[in-house]
This record gives structure tokens, C-alpha cells and sequence, in this order.
């Protein structure tokens, strides 16, 4: 079976190329790559750890779709591309600094530790998805927003602000909610790309929905929906 | 200058970050992955603590069930401290907001896992793991723990058996960095990996904090005692919980028969499968009869794995397995304050020996140590940090020598392939040091090994790049595991018994007079390997 990767290197001329690897059956995409690297070529470069779709290292896009290597079986033709939106260090791998620094913009943890709350199994099981999260970046990857504004907070960072926020232990929320006013909720456009990709079955898209009910509850307004509101007065 | 620097960002590291961090200390951890990419993140079974939630338990009891695992090798004292922690380290993780599976009450879940005689392991889903690190994570953010994301560890710094910082690759650049730290816990995990290819373990499994620290002056003991899992998927090594036999799932061999009590403990259930593999078989785990309804409800987990990564569908087919390397019991040796030989040089969770765990881990004490013991290095290494204070190195020999050597290996001919060689160490070791051992094969792996380290200069690395080189860093890892191999075989070779993971074929009972509580060190000196079984008669 045949796959092409498409490479990159800085020094290179030119930076950007598509290579054809010659692959055997029955591999996942992560041990094909691995196998070309062992085999073919020891400079194809990418990232890989738990090889089970659990660590989150190993997310790549595949014919325009984000995919983890590991939990993909390569068909004839693929087109192997790294992930979007992040600067390309090498090959498939990418800096992925700026997107994990969103998290502490978000300040997804836990603020104060309600000692009083107890939290049933129902409760648990409210945010139990979101926080299956493995951290792959592949939903910032398809992220129309972040890729028009790096400073937009992202799929990730806003459902594990959810995941913290509908915690029955979260005595101080608002913290949070102040932090996803900015560059965060408002500015996503529900296009539910992140949804589509996520190897997870995360929905961050709904989780933003959630979180913008709970900004109205505490009394923050859509900065979008004020500009409509002195219209309608006019009206 | 930090005052506490981590290497490694496991649950082990994150733990240390943190309570080094509460003291005021200043704290950084270095990693050669992101921090949620840590092996950690692949636990699924749980976390074991006496809390009694589903049945009567005590910490007694989980004393005993450690100890009686532990084979002779465990510490009494360090052990009970363990086990007396686990309801506290709960009540941490609790208040960090780990999303841990609930009782109906609020309270959280437990399980049973082999070995233990009560449901001892507390758990979130399958994902036990995975959702601790994240949340330790999320706190190192909170907490303002500074980050040294995708930095190698080449070596530690040391002058006067004091250790005063380490040498690292900055991958993303490919320089060389010479970081200064006043004392330092590490966390790198265990060294799994040298049974490539036969491993549920991660691929950065490879041991190097262990190699660098026997490089730098520290004891490593019981390095014989390896954990394999009985149920790894076949092609792939991936692993098949426990709990697929908890609830009823069958091995059976090539005739489609039963041949041992599936509920044995594991390497008595590994070792039984190895016989029937040796002898040219193959096994089978069955959950057929349990029905699509019950798989899908309570193994759904297990039941993808088996269909993406063996290509079987548990519901109608039978599972392809083979027991492959887990666990490593041995490690550096650190003292009740968890620092090693070294002054200054602490270390905590799998690849320190802190003779809890001994012949054999229960399922469930290694993210408890993790968590435990990784807290009290952190603390242990801020206290040592603010006693003792700074100390510039008198010299930049390492840093030198570290970089140099790197520069050269772009230089090594790379006549002989180092990933081919990778690959046969996996299979010979997994066929000579894996669930049951004789001199003859140990013997014969050794000799390969010493052969290998002298053919190093003649390995290399294609990729000439000093960017992002992780044909470079493979090359690195590939020569940590050499030597760390050589001090498991030598280990092996000298434990003349049969005691948990350590099952020798030509000693086939426990020497009890000879190697009750007798542990394997090694230590270099002047560069030359150097070892002794600590008591023995
Ligand atoms: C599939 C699986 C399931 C498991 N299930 C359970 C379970 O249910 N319960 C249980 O108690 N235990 C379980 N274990 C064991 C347990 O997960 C590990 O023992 C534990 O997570 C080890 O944690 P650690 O922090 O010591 O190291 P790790 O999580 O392995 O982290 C090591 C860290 O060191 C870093 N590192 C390594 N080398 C270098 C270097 N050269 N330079 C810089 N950084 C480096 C890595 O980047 C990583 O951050 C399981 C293990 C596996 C593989
Ligand atoms: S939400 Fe899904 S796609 Fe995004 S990082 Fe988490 S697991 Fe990956
Ligand atoms: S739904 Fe929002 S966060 Fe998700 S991809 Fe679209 S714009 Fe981005
Ligand atoms: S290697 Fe861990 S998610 Fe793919």
C-alpha cells in the first residue's frame, strides 16, 4: 500500500515537499510511520508515546481530517499532513506551546475546594466526557476561529473550563467565567468543527453553549448582542 | 537557578512539582514529552487506598497484601507509611478535583484487583490515570510551576557527591543546556522498554533517568524484578484489563481448552501462558459467553482495542494474547527521605526502588507511590534546597563533555543499525529475561549486550539536523538501554532462586536461607559496573 507524507524542514529548499512511502498491510498509521523511520528513513519525524490513543501525542491530519496516528489504519492514496494552526517545527511535528498555554489564560483548575459538596454519581457523570480529554490539539487544529486569531482561547480550554465550572467541588467559579469573556465564548461561531474531529466524542461546541448561559447567569452580556440591542431601540 | 528541578512529568513528578511548590520553593519540571503524554496518562485500573468504601477494609490489610507481594523484599516500615497514606492522598487528589467514579452517597467508587482482599482501588472509569495526571496538570498551572516542555535529560551535574544541576537537549533548537538547580527529584519512570515490542508500555519508557543517575554515582537494586501482564493484545502488546477475567473471561490454548484458574495472581497466570507459548501454542482470551449486552456495558473498552488493534471482534471471536513486560520493580535506591547516594539527587515513583513494591507490584501501589512518595520528595528536596543552599559548579566538564558528544554522534559512521538492534534486544530479552529465565540464555543476552556497547561508536544517526532530532534522541535512548540491560542480566544471572517476577528455570524454588531479604545492587565506579546481592550468606 502506498501513503504520502507531506514533509517539512526550515533548511530545505524547498521547506515543503510530498513524499510516497511504500507501506506493508495491516499497520496503524503510527506504526507505519514508526516503520519508515526504522526501515526507510530515520529523519521522518513525529510524535508518538502511548501507541493505545490515550496520551494524546500523536494527532495528524489525514486527507483534510484530524486523526490520531495510532488509532488510524492507513488506506491507499492517504495524504499524511501535520496538524494546524501551530508552526511546523519538523515533519509532522508541531509547536504546540501557544495552544497548551491557553489553558493557564483559561485557568482551568479547580479554585477553592467546596469541602461541603458531595458529588453523586449523577453529578460526575455530567462532565465525565469533558474530562476525557487526552489533549491532542486536534480540535484547535480544525478550529476556524483559532486560525484566524491565536488568541482565541479554543475548544480544549474552554470544555475543561466547563468540566471545572459544573464541578459541585468549585466553590469560586467566576474566576473562570471572567477568564472566557475575552477571545473566548462570544467569539466562537458554532461551526461545531471541533465536535467532528475529536477523538473523544467531546463536544466542546455544546460545552461553549453551556458556558455562555452560565456568563448571561452571571450577568455578562454577549458584546456582540449589545450592538443588536441599541439598534432595536432605534427601531 | 531553581531551587527544586523535576525530570519527568508522570504522576510521580507532578506530585513532587506540587508540594515542592507549597513550600515557596522555586520549581521547575523538565520532561522530554508534555506532561499529560506521561505514561501515567495509560493507567486504567486504579489507585489503591484502605478506604472501605464498597467492603471492610483497613490499612493493616493493605499492609499485609503489600508485604506478602513483596516476597522478602519489601520494607516493613517504608510500606506501612505507604499504605497509612493512602486515605490522605485521596482526600489530595479529592480536593485538586480529580473526577474520581462515585457511590450513590457521594463517596468514591473502589475495586478489587488481584492480590488485594478487599475493593481497594479507587478509579475514574478505565481512565484512572489519565485523568490524575491531567488534574495535577491543571494545578502545576495554578500553581505557577515553571515548565521545561521537550528538554531531554543527557545527565546529571555532580561535584562532590553533591548533584548540582543537569544537562539536557532543548529539542525543539537541538542545543545542549547546562540548567542549575539546588536539589533534585527524579521522576522519569521505569525501564520497560527494553522488552521492545513486547511491552504495554509507553515508547518513552526507556529508562534514561535511571542510566543517568547509575552514571552519576547512585545505587540501583533489585533491577531483576520484572512485572509481566498476562493478557497483552498479540501483534501490538497493547494491554487487555484485568477485568476482562474479573468478570468471568477464559483462557484457553490452542485445543480451545481451560489450563489454569484465570484469578491466580499475575505471574502466575503469565507463567502459565509463557509454557503453553514456549511449547509452540497459542492462547486465547474468551469473553464470547458473556454476551454482546454485558461486553458493551462493562468491557467496552476491551472490546475496541481488540477490534482496531488485533482485528478481532470479542463478541464472536476469540482474543490473541501473550503476556508481555509491565512493570519494573527495581530502581534507584533512595533512602527513607527518598534521596538517592547522591546528595541532593532525590527520586520517586517507577524508577526508584523504594522497596515497597519488591518481587512483585500490586496493581493499584504504583500510582499510590506515585502520588505519595512523589509529594514527599518534593517536600524533601525543598527542605534540602533551603538547608544547603546554592552551589555553583567549580567546573563545566559535564556541560562540555555532554555537548561534545552529541556533536560527535553525528559523526559515528552508522555502519551498523541502531533500530535493528533495538528490535533484537526486545526479542532476545523478552525470550531470556522475561517470565522464566535460565544462566545459559541470561548468559548469552549478556554477551550480545557487551557486544552492543562496543559496537555503539560504530551505530549513528542518519538525521543530521539539529532541530526537533528525534532519530538523535532514539539514538540516546537506545544507549541508555544498554546499559541498563546489562545490569538486569547481571542481576539475574547472580539470583540463584525463584522469588516473584525473578522465576528461574534451573532454580526453580525460593532460596530463603540464601536471598530472604537480600537485595541485587549496582554501582559504577571509575566507569566499570559493579554489583553485590546485599546480605547474602
Ligand atoms: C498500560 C498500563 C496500565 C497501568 N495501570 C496501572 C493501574 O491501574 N494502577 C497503577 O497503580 N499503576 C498502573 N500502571 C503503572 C503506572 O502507570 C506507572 O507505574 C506510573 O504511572 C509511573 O509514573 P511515573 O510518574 O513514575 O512515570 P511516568 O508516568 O512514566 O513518567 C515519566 C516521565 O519522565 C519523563 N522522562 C523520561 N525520560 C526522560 C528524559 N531522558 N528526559 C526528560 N524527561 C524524561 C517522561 O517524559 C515522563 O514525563 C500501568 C502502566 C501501564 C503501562
Ligand atoms: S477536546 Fe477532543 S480533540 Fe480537543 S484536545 Fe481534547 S480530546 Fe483532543
Ligand atoms: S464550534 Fe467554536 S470552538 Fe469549535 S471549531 Fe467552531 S468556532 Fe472553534
Ligand atoms: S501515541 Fe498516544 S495517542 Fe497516539
Amino acid at each position: 500500500m502506498k501513503i504520502r507524507i507531506r514533509r517539512y524542514h526550515a533548511m530545505r529548499k524547498p521547506s515543503s515537499v510530498v513524499q510516497e512511502w511504500e507501506i506493508p498491510d495491516g499497520l496503524t498509521l503510527l506504526e507505519a510511520l514508526a516503520w519508515i523511520k526504522e526501515k526507510k528513513d530515520p529523519t521522518l519525524t513525529f510524535r508518538s508515546g502511548c501507541r493505545s490513543s490515550v496520551c494524546g501525542s500523536c494527532s495528524v491530519r489525514v486527507n483534510g481530517k484530524e486523526r490520531l496516528a495510532c488509532g488510524y489504519k492507513p488506506k491507499e492514496g492517504d495524504l499524511v499532513e501535520p496538524i494546524r494552526f501551530a508552526p511546523i517545527l519538523k515533519d509532522l511535528m508541531v509547536d504546540q506551546k501557544a495552544a497548551f498555554d491557553t489553558l493557564k489564560r483559561a485557568k482551568t483548575w479547580l479554585e477553592s475546594f467546596r469541602s461541603d459538596a458531595v458529588v453523586t454519581p449523577k453529578e460526575e457523570k455530567r462532565t465525565e466526557l469533558q474530562s476525557d480529554c487526552i489533549l491532542c490539539h486536534s480540535c484547535y487544529s480544525a478550529c476556524p476561529v483559532y486560525e484566524s486569531d491565536a488568541q482565541f482561547l479554543g475548544p480544549f480550554a474552554l470544555t475543561r473550563d466547563w468540566r471545572y465550572i459544573a464541578d459541585p467541588r468549585e466553590g469560586e467559579p467566576m474566576g473562570k467565567i471572567e477568564a472566557i469573556q475575552a477571545k473566548g465564548v462570544w467569539d466562537c461561531t458554532l461551526c461545531g468543527e471541533c465536535t467532528a474531529v475529536c477523538p473523544q466524542g467531546i463536544d466542546p461546541k455544546s460545552d461553549i453553549l453551556m458556558l455562555r448561559t452560565k456568563s448571561v447567569q452571571s450577568g455578562y452580556n454577549d458584546p456582540n448582542m449589545e450592538q443588536f440591542g441599541s439598534f432595536g431601540l432605534d427601531f | 537557578m531553581y531551587d527544586v528541578l523535576i525530570i519527568g512529568s508522570g504522576g510521580a513528578g507532578l506530585s513532587a512539582a506540587l508540594a515542592a511548590r507549597d513550600t515557596g520553593a522555586k520549581v521547575a519540571v523538565l520532561g522530554k514529552n508534555y506532561p499529560t503524554r506521561s505514561q501515567t496518562s495509560m493507567a486504567q485500573g486504579g489507585i489503591n487506598a484502605a478506604l472501605g468504601h464498597v467492603t471492610p477494609d483497613s490499612v493493616q490489610s493493605h499492609i499485609a497484601d503489600t508485604l506478602k507481594s513483596a516476597d522478602t523484599l519489601g520494607d516493613e516500615k517504608r510500606i506501612s507509611r505507604l499504605c497509612e497514606k493512602g486515605p490522605d492522598a485521596m482526600k489530595w487528589l479529592d480536593r485538586l478535583g480529580t473526577p474520581f467514579s462515585r457511590l450513590e452517597d457521594g463517596r468514591v467508587a473502589q475495586r478489587r484487583l488481584g492480590g488485594a482482599a478487599a475493593a481497594r482501588a479507587c478509579y475514574a472509569q478505565d481512565y484512572t490515570g489519565l485523568k490524575i495526571l491531567h488534574t495535577l496538570y491543571d494545578n502545576t498551572l495554578k500553581s505557577e510551576v515553571e515548565f521545561l516542555d521537550e528538554y531531554f535529560l543527557l545527565n546529571f551535574i555532580v561535584e562532590e557527591s553533591r548533584v548540582l544541576g543537569v544537562t539536557a537537549i532543548e529539542m525543539k533548537s537541538g542545543e545542549v543546556k547546562a540548567i542549575g538547580a539546588k536539589s533534585i527529584v527524579i521522576a522519569s519512570g521505569g525501564y520497560s522498554g527494553l522488552y521492545r515490542g513486547f511491552t504495554t508500555n509507553s515508547v518513552a519508557t526507556t529508562g534514561d533517568g535511571i542510566a543517568a543517575a547509575i552514571r552519576a554515582g547512585c545505587v540501583l537494586g533489585d533491577m531483576e524484578f520484572i512485572q509481566f501482564h498476562p493478557t497483552a493484545l498479540e501483534k501490538s502488546g497493547i494491554l487487555i484489563s484485568e477485568s476482562a477475567r474479573g468478570a468471568g473471561g477464559k483462557l484457553l490454548d490452542g485445543a480451545g481448552e481451560r489450563f489454569v484458574d484465570e484469578l491466580k495472581p499475575r505471574d502466575v497466570v503469565a507463567k502459565a501462558i509463557w509454557e503453553k507459548i514456549e511449547s509452540g501454542e497459542s492462547v486465547y482470551l474468551d469473553i464470547r459467553h458473556l454476551g454482546e449486552e454485558f461486553i458493551e456495558e462493562n468491557l467496552p473498552q476491551e472490546r475496541k482495542l481488540a477490534r482496531f488493534y488485533e482485528g478481532v471482534d470479542p463478541v464472536k471471536d476469540l482474543i490473541p494474547i501473550k503476556p508481555v513486560a509491565h512493570y519494573t520493580m527495581g530502581g534507584i535506591e533512595v533512602d527513607e527521605s527518598h534521596m538517592s547516594a547522591v546528595d541532593g539527587l532525590f527520586a520517586a515513583g517507577e524508577c526508584a526502588n523504594a522497596h515497597v513494591h519488591g518481587a512483585n507490584r500490586l496493581g493499584g501501589n504504583s500510582l499510590l507511590e506515585t502520588i505519595v512518595f512523589g509529594r514527599e520528595a518534593g517536600e524533601n528536596a525543598a527542605a534540602f534546597a533551603k538547608a544547603h543552599g546554592e552551589v555553583k559548579p567549580a567546573s563545566s566538564e559535564q556541560f562540555e563533555k555532554d555537548r561534545n558528544f552529541v556533536a560527535a554522534i553525528g559523526h559515528f559512521t552508522n555502519q551498523i543499525d541502531f533500530y535493528e538492534k533495538r528490535e533484537f534486544m526486545g526479542k532476545i530479552f523478552y525470550r531470556n529475561v522475561g517470565i522464566i529465565r535460565n544462566e545459559m540464555g541470561l548468559k548469552g543476552v549478556l554477551s550480545v549486550i557487551r557486544q552492543m556497547q562496543k559496537e555503539l561508536p560504530f551505530m549513528g544517526i542518519a538525521d543530521k539536523s539539529k532541530e526537533c532530532n528525534t532519530n538523535l534522541t532514539d539514538f540516546i535512548e537506545f544507549g541508555n538501554m544498554v546499559e541498563l540491560a546489562e545490569v538486569v542480566l547481571i542481576a539475574a544471572i547472580g539470583r540463584n532462586e525463584s522469588r516473584g517476577a525473578h522465576q528461574r528455570e534451573d532454580f526453580p524454588k525460593k532460596d530463603d536461607e540464601k536471598f530472604a531479604g537480600v537485595h541485587s545492587l549496582a554501582w559504577k565506579e571509575a566507569g566499570t559496573l559493579c554489583n553485590e546481592f546485599k546480605g547474602l550468606a
